[in-house]
């Protein structure tokens, strides 16, 4: 019963952040400052992390493979697919959750608890479109650090693999044109949208409607990074369905 | 001036206000007092319009909050003006930005016309050259100054606070409180605070409503409220020492 009620909310949240518009000139300055603190302050942990599991998903392919019969590109072509396929989109969105859902979380949840919520409340601001639209918008531009991930994903494979010795730098090359389906690159972004407005709402959510005191923020945060992550993961499993199953 | 008639609020089974019916004067310093629990918080929120009572209406000027439309409401609102009991002061701007912020929202200003209007209200709370700083790099007192001139900036007509002296020593709690009575009298506005403190009450309580349970138990002055013989009012003034010797004094020199 609670996680229906829970459900109800966060649509009922939802429907009030796109109501009742902030002034135009705050909610353009909030929407900068929201893409410096979400997206560009999330690039570097996203570009180092990329890098070395790119590596790493190139050195334990060449390693897998004893067996003569199977061609040398296939490290280029599996880091490829990985990659983009499940890599980037999902699972940096997965270390997204934990590392910009907790920030979102906490701090509107510490707005809660300090009763600054109360303030834009009582002033007559909506308080949500003021707190989780901007944000909405931020992330607007995640698809772009999906991107980077991508590209330093794949460089990471060729770095480890060529420097490694495990591949031939053609080798890697081949494998990573071999095959390519351009639409796998629109499936990715697609999937990177959704999780991008879930990664925006659902720690919202979570620090909106908190009650409590410092210790419930933590918890929020936890509940936060649960929630997000099982979304993505379900959400994952229903686009790749829909798009990749027939 | 407000006008409580007869207001029930209740949350689930709890009926926290039992039909509250009172009058807040326009240029008066009214006071809500009564023990934790009593309702206060909940009264005042109503009254905010951040709860909504289920029986009984609150009378701003002529037209009671229940009967406004939404436009009526967001008016309403940009004629209110509140400090809250932990200053809620926004962490991520600095002071000036604190106080200019209800202006940016509603006001068609200039930006140097609003400076000017947030460095007049600064001045009018003795808060001088902290335009700069953060909430976090001044103290509590400052940050209940700050909080009162955010929330006098737009001209409101009516001001709550919800325990403003709370959290601070006594010296700067007069001071807070001297402060709120003298721009509700300055701009003739009807102020409403939220207290459990007797020194506020001893100060600039110039009409008081005690709240008992979720009732109305009684309502008087300042002066009144020493001299009444109602027991829930008696045993909350002097549930203090200070107060209890003070009341022996008296006595002895009676």
């Amino acid at each position: 019963m609670k996680y229906i009620s829970d459900i109800g909310s966060y649509f009922l949240m939802l429907r009030t952040v796109f109501s009742r518009p902030t002034k135009g000139s705050v909610i353009y300055e909030l929407i900068l400052k929201e893409i410096d603190e979400l997206v560009i302050n999330s690039l570097g942990i996203v570009a180092f992390i990329s890098f070395f599991v790119g590596g790493v998903v190139a050195i334990q392919t060449a390693l897998n493979i004893d067996n003569p019969l199977i061609p040398e590109y296939l490290v280029g072509f599996a880091t490829r697919q990985s990659i983009l396929l499940e890599f980037a989109p999902t699972f940096i969105s997965i270390i997204m959750a934990g590392k910009m859902g907790s920030f979102i979380t906490s701090s509107i949840g510490s707005m809660r608890v300090t009763e600054q919520i109360d303030a834009l409340e009582v002033m007559g601001i909506n308080s949500l479109n003021y707190l989780v639209f901007p944000k909405i918008i931020a992330l607007l531009f995640y698809p772009f650090v999906i991107a980077i991930a991508m590209f330093l994903g794949i460089l990471g494979g060729w770095v480890a693999g060529v420097q490694g010795g495990f591949t031939s730098s053609e080798a890697f090359v081949n494998g990573l044109q071999i095959d390519f389906i351009p639409f796998h690159i629109v499936y990715a972004f697609i999937k990177t949208s959704v999780f991008a407005f879930i990664l925006a709402t659902v720690p919202s959510w979570q620090g909106f409607y908190m009650k409590g005191g410092a210790l419930e923020v933590g918890k929020a945060s936890t509940n936060s990074f649960v929630w997000t992550s099982v979304l993505i993961i379900l959400t994952n499993y229903i686009i790749t369905t829909l798009l990749l199953g027939s | 001036m407000i006008k409580v008639i007869e207001i029930h609020k209740s949350f689930g089974e709890e009926h926290i206000l039992k039909g509250i019916s009172t009058t807040f004067d326009k240029g008066k310093t009214n006071l809500i007092i009564g023990q934790s629990g009593s309702g206060k918080t909940v009264f005042l929120k109503c009254l905010l319009g951040l709860f909504e009572a289920e029986k009984g209406k609150i009378v701003f000027e002529n037209k009671a909050i229940q009967d406004m439309n939404p436009d009526e409401k967001r008016d309403l609102r940009e004629d209110m003006g509140m400090v809250f009991q932990g200053s809620a002061l926004f962490d991520s701007m600095n002071i000036e930005d604190n106080v200019m912020f209800p202006l940016r929202m509603f006001g068609k200003r200039k930006k140097s016309d609003m400076l000017d209007r947030v460095n007049q209200v600064l001045s009018r709370v003795n808060l001088e050259n902290a335009n700069k700083k953060f909430p976090s790099e001044i103290s509590g007192g400052m940050q209940k100054r700050v909080a009162i001139a955010r929330a006098i900036v737009n001209n409101p007509k009516y001001l709550f606070c919800d325990e403003p002296n709370s959290g601070l020593d006594p010296r700067t709690a007069i001071l807070i409180d001297n402060l709120i009575q003298e721009i509700t009298r300055e701009y003739d506005i009807t102020t409403v605070i939220n207290t459990h403190d007797m020194n506020s009450v001893m100060e600039i309580g110039e009409k008081i409503v005690f709240l008992q349970k979720g009732n109305l138990a009684w309502q008087g002055n300042n002066d009144e409220i020493f001299k009444t013989d109602n027991k829930d009012v008696t045993d909350f003034v002097y549930s203090s020492d200070l107060f209890k010797k003070i009341r022996d004094i008296q006595n002895l020199d009676q």
